[in-house]
């Protein structure tokens, strides 16, 4: 054999289930070997974590496992619990997407940092105290020692990930795996943990699984690449071969659907339709024949095995689909894309501009306090939280404004704020001219509420499971006091305008896929015919092939209603392809705010430029060679009182001043200057 | 038309395929559930049975309940009055039968009226929150420690044995131990986004309590229903068993076992029948709610299993 560490035959998994055997893995192959990094990618369902976790040995007792994984030498299949343990402590460590999941929350960090120490070696306990406080340093936790004793609800997201890769670290392992290890953090901490990975890896020479859905943490990290659908690999290459050669349609339509951050022309993105299979009693047929615009009679008649591009046995970029020969560089098939670019139509505004468009929503020095309160039983207030630090801005029609920022920033805060209609001590929210501060009585607040309406995050979470689609729909409609018979028709144009077929609106929401229950909120918010729509994080929770036409059709209606969007998102590659006008925000101010390509081209604040260049991009060539600047610490709390500059403990152009212009970041707020409507920056050196 | 640019939806090739061919309903999956419970299948049938006793019975039986029979006192069951008859002469057959019915018509009384109020009320308290919520839940707080079954027994008594009368005091002491806890579960609801989204669109309060609060709290009112008979049906044969409740003529469950404990030894039968058929009533409605919580609750003890 190889001398490959980890090697994986033939690996199934199945789940017993009432609606018949769910086969999540089915047939899955692959050698990785010391120092490498093996990235697999695929939408959510696709049989990533199964994978790994069957690896792991983690699997429930009732699941049906079959095939070979040898470790070092061993085979894994058929080992008991105990053995396996000893196994896995001497060689083998996972990190999980939701770090506090994996932390013991009764005990303290130094704890179980030393169990993980000692369980499978003898150590003393000095030596396991001295070898913990040196891993909390390695992974870069500041004040190592007096951290030992806290427990992990003490920690942020991105500290307890740190923690995590220590307790990985602690037992040298051969073969980390980290199943979307960055997923639940913010971009620039992101990088931060994937430098760690990556740190980890070069100190212990251990190999990595690096499991994702983000082709652009693949491009940044994996030498080898396995693409999965529907619980099989559908393609498997080298990184450069996968993202430069790619071969099978379900990668060509991964790659298209992701919006860049590294170009400015506004192309739409090119979706792949339909949803991915059940994965319960699957035909013999290529599992992505119904989503594929290439599919021909034999794709259904058979499944295709993963074999080598090049019809030799030896190649090392090997494909599930009987037509990959026929695909060439830049996913043509017959000189055409293999995925049809879809169009978009003209904005009827564009040929307008800016300052000759009516204003649809203006704010004018936003701010939002929460009160800290402490005690159980007699709550005093102890402090307050700085949510929002005076924001202001406005919206034209035809328009769509972009919030980014890292997580508790108040992106959130202020869409409520504005959802609320909630009347400002010393500013205002202006909707079409009209101020909230006027609005008094139920009706006049249900006359202004036509105007703006809101998609949320969650697509399961925002509409009722117990109501039909149709009623889901009608019901803004309802609440302005419009006739049944009236509302029955706006339904089925609603649903036509969004790609729904309107023959089943009788269904109810569960009978709907992620994207498409997306598109029902967005149905649901143009019911009213509104003038503005406020986007919460609207395509976060959705698959990237799911997720781009989603992004098309918000892009398609804004261009045919003339809609203003207000758009939330901390996916800066998205906001980049449908934002017009972009504000970053961090601690609750806007640090710089301009039109997208100033913000993008041109980042002034020091802050931009690290979110910026924390975000991979999905081209190993490019992401290899671009400079970064990675962002040290974590996202300073709102409760903090700061008398200068809110960035200053981040900062990297202040940790290059000299002294006496620090103690101006240090002692002055800096406010967002610049000409007004223009690119303006609140940093007093740019 | 500019269609081809929005991916199609629901259609062939996307919801319809993905979903499993013999994709069951959800009644389809909360009857399954309820099924492989096999106590709660034998409870429901025995519910069944005894709904049916209380509703042919009369009707079968040779005498009614308040007729007396004088060449019979005191007897035990015969062909002629196959439970017996009472010291005064009834027919026991016809007054367990009766019994019976009053009992559960109280308890089904009870408890759809303790449903419904705990169930606004609590919704009502998480949705509106603030002020009402404060009141709402002082309120709740001081009747909980208020002695609400000598209340109970002291106005049933005044009021003559009426069941109606003794159903609207058991209803309105009895609503809010269920509030509360509603009010708990409606907590978490209040915070989800169709919530916020139907605040969003100017949906009135008590519709948007009405129309996406309560519903999705229904598993949680169906096992309370279930839950509350049983409880009410204690609680009326408590009662009528210390003689507060039912006056005679009319007769309860409780009220026949009371009068039978006196005679437990020189006639047996008096006390036993309608002790049975109580037992059966309560075991049975506590099988079928235990049932139903595994088949509705995916947290319950069932697990999330299909
Ligand atoms: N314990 C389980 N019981 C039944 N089915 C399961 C179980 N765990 C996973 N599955 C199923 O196995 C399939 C693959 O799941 P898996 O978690 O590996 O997907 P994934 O690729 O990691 O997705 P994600 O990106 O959402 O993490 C899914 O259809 C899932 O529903
Ligand atoms: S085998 Fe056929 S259906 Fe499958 S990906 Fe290739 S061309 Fe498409
Ligand atoms: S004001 Fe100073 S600390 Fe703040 S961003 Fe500018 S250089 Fe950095
Ligand atoms: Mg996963």
């Amino acid at each position: 054999m190889t001398n490959a560490l980890l090697s994986v035959r033939d690996l199934k998994v199945s789940f017993p289930s009432e609606t018949g055997t769910v086969d999540a893995v089915r047939g899955i192959s692959f050698d990785l070997e010391a120092g490498r990094t093996l990235g697999i990618v695929g939408e959510s369902g696709s049989g990533k974590s199964v994978t790994s976790l069957a690896i792991m040995g983690l699997l429930d007792e009732n699941v049906r496992v079959s095939g070979s994984i040898t470790f070092d030498g061993q085979e894994l299949l058929g080992k008991s619990d105990k053995q396996l343990s000893a196994i896995r402590g001497n060689g083998l460590a996972m990190i999980f997407q939701d770090p506090l999941s994996s932390l013991t929350p009764v005990f303290s960090i130094g704890d179980q940092l030393i169990e993980a120490l000692t369980v499978h070696r003898k150590l003393s306990k000095r030596a396991a105290w001295a070898r913990a406080v040196e891993l909390l340093e390695t992974v870069g936790l500041p004040n190592p020692e007096g951290r030992m004793k806290s427990f992990p609800h003490e920690f942020s997201g991105g500290m307890r990930q740190r923690v995590v890769i220590a307790i990985a670290m602690a037992n040298k392992p051969k073969l980390i795996i980290a199943d979307e290890p960055t997923t639940a953090l913010d971009v620039t901490i992101q990088a931060q943990i994937l430098d760690l990975i990556a740190k980890a890896q070069s100190e212990t020479g251990a190999a990595v699984i690096m499991i994702t859905h983000d082709m652009g943490v693949v491009a940044k990290t994996a030498d080898d690449v396995l693409v999965m659908y529907a619980g099989k690999p559908v393609e498997k290459a080298p990184v450069h071969e996968l993202f430069h050669r790619t071969r099978m349609p379900y990668s060509i339509g991964l790659l298209g659907a992701i919006p860049r951050v590294d170009k400015a022309e506004k192309q739409p993105l090119i979706p792949v339709k339909g949803n991915p299979p059940l994965l319960i009693n699957l035909p013999d047929a290529c599992p992505f024949a119904t989503r594929c615009p290439i599919a021909i009679d034999a794709c259904h008649t058979r499944e295709p095995d993963l074999v080598s591009v090049d019809n030799d046995e030896v190649g090392e970029h090997k494909t599930a689909c009987i037509r990959s020969h026929e695909i060439t560089d830049g996913g043509l098939i017959d000189g055409h894309p293999v995925f049809p670019v879809p169009d978009i139509p003209e904005r009827a505004l564009a040929g307008v501009p800016r300052e000759d468009r009516p204003v649809t929503l203006e704010v004018r020095n936003l701010t939002k306090t929460f009160p800290l309160m402490k005690g159980a039983f007699l709550k005093r207030k102890v402090g307050e939280v700085h949510a929002i630090r005076g924001i202001s801005f406005d919206i034209r029609e035809g328009e769509t404004m972009a919030i980014v920022g890292e997580s508790g920033c108040g992106k959130t805060t202020t869409l409520l704020q504005i959802m609320d209609l909630v009347e400002q001590v010393d500013g205002d929210i202006l909707l079409g001219g009209t101020s909230v501060a006027d609005v008094r009585g139920g009706h006049a607040e249900r006359t202004l509420r036509r105007d703006i309406q809101i998609v949320f995050q969650d697509p399961m979470g925002a509409l009722d499971p117990r109501m039909t689609v149709a009623d889901i729909i009608a019901e803004p409609l309802r609440a302005i006091g419009t006739k049944k018979a009236g509302s029955e028709t706006r339904v089925d144009e609603l649903m036509d305008l969004v790609g729904l077929d309107p023959t089943h609106s009788n269904r109810f929401p569960s009978a709907f896929s992620g994207g498409q229950r997306q598109r029902i909120g967005i149905a649901r918010a143009l019911a009213t015919s509104p003038k503005i729509v406020v986007l919460d994080e609207p395509v976060s929770a959705l698959d990237v092939s799911i997720q781009a036409g989603v992004i098309n059709l918000l892009d398609e209606l804004k261009a045919k209603l003339g809609l203003s969007y207000l758009f939330v998102a901390h996916d800066l590659s998205v906001v980049r392809h449908i934002a017009d006008r972009v504000a970053v925000m961090y601690l609750g101010a806007f640090v710089e705010h301009g039109s997208v390509d100033e913000i993008f081209e041109d980042p002034q604040h020091p802050y931009t430029q690290a979110l910026l260049s924390a975000i991979p991009i999905p081209d190993p060539d490019v992401e290899r060679t671009r400079e970064r600047i990675v962002l040290s610490g974590d996202l300073a709390s709102a409760t903090d009182q700061v008398g200068g500059c809110s960035f200053a403990s981040r900062c990297q152009l202040f940790k290059v001043l000299p002294p006496e212009k620090q103690a101006r970041c240090l002692g002055e707020v800096p406010p967002l200057t610049g000409p007004e409507n223009a690119h303006r920056n609140a940093c007093h050196f740019r | 038309m500019p269609r081809n640019s929005i991916q199609p939806a629901v259609g062939p090739e996307t919801t319809a395929l993905r979903l499993p061919r013999k994709r069951m309903s959800k009644w389809e999956l909360y009857s399954r559930r309820f099924r492989r419970n096999r106590p709660a299948v034998a409870g429901l049938v025995i519910f069944a049975v005894l709904v049916l006793f209380a509703l042919v019975a009369p009707l079968l039986a040779r005498y009614d309940h308040i007729e007396l029979d004088f060449l019979n006192l005191g007897e035990p069951p015969s062909g002629e009055h196959w439970l017996g008859t009472t010291s005064a002469g009834n027919d026991t057959f016809a007054q367990v039968a009766i019994g019976l019915q009053r009992s559960l018509m109280i308890a089904v009384a009870v408890s759809v009226g303790t449903t419904v109020i705990s169930a606004v009320v609590g919704t009502a308290a998480a949705y509106f929150s603030g002020m009402f919520e404060r009141l709402t839940l002082l309120l709740i707080h001081f009747l909980m420690v208020v002695p609400t079954f000598l209340l109970l027994a002291m106005f049933s008594n005044s009021s003559g044995g009426d069941w109606r009368i003794i159903s609207l005091i058991m209803i309105l002491i009895g609503w809010f131990f269920p509030a509360r806890v509603i009010w708990t579960m409606a907590l978490s609801l209040r915070e989800r986004e169709y919530v916020h989204a139907a605040r969003y669109m100017g949906v009135p309060g008590m519709k948007i309590v009405l129309r996406h609060m309560l519903p999705n709290i229904g598993s949680l009112l169906v096992i309370n229903f279930t839950l509350g008979v049983v409880a009410a049906v204690m609680t009326e044969t408590g009662l009528s068993f210390l003689g507060f409740g039912v006056k005679i003529p009319d007769v309860s469950l409780g009220s026949l076992i009371g009068s039978g404990a006196n005679t437990i030894t020189s006639a047996p039968w008096l006390f036993y029948f309608p002790a049975a058929a109580l037992t059966l009533l309560t075991v049975s409605m506590a099988l079928v709610a235990d049932g139903l919580r595994d088949a509705l609750d995916p947290t319950s003890a069932a697990g999330g299993r299909a």
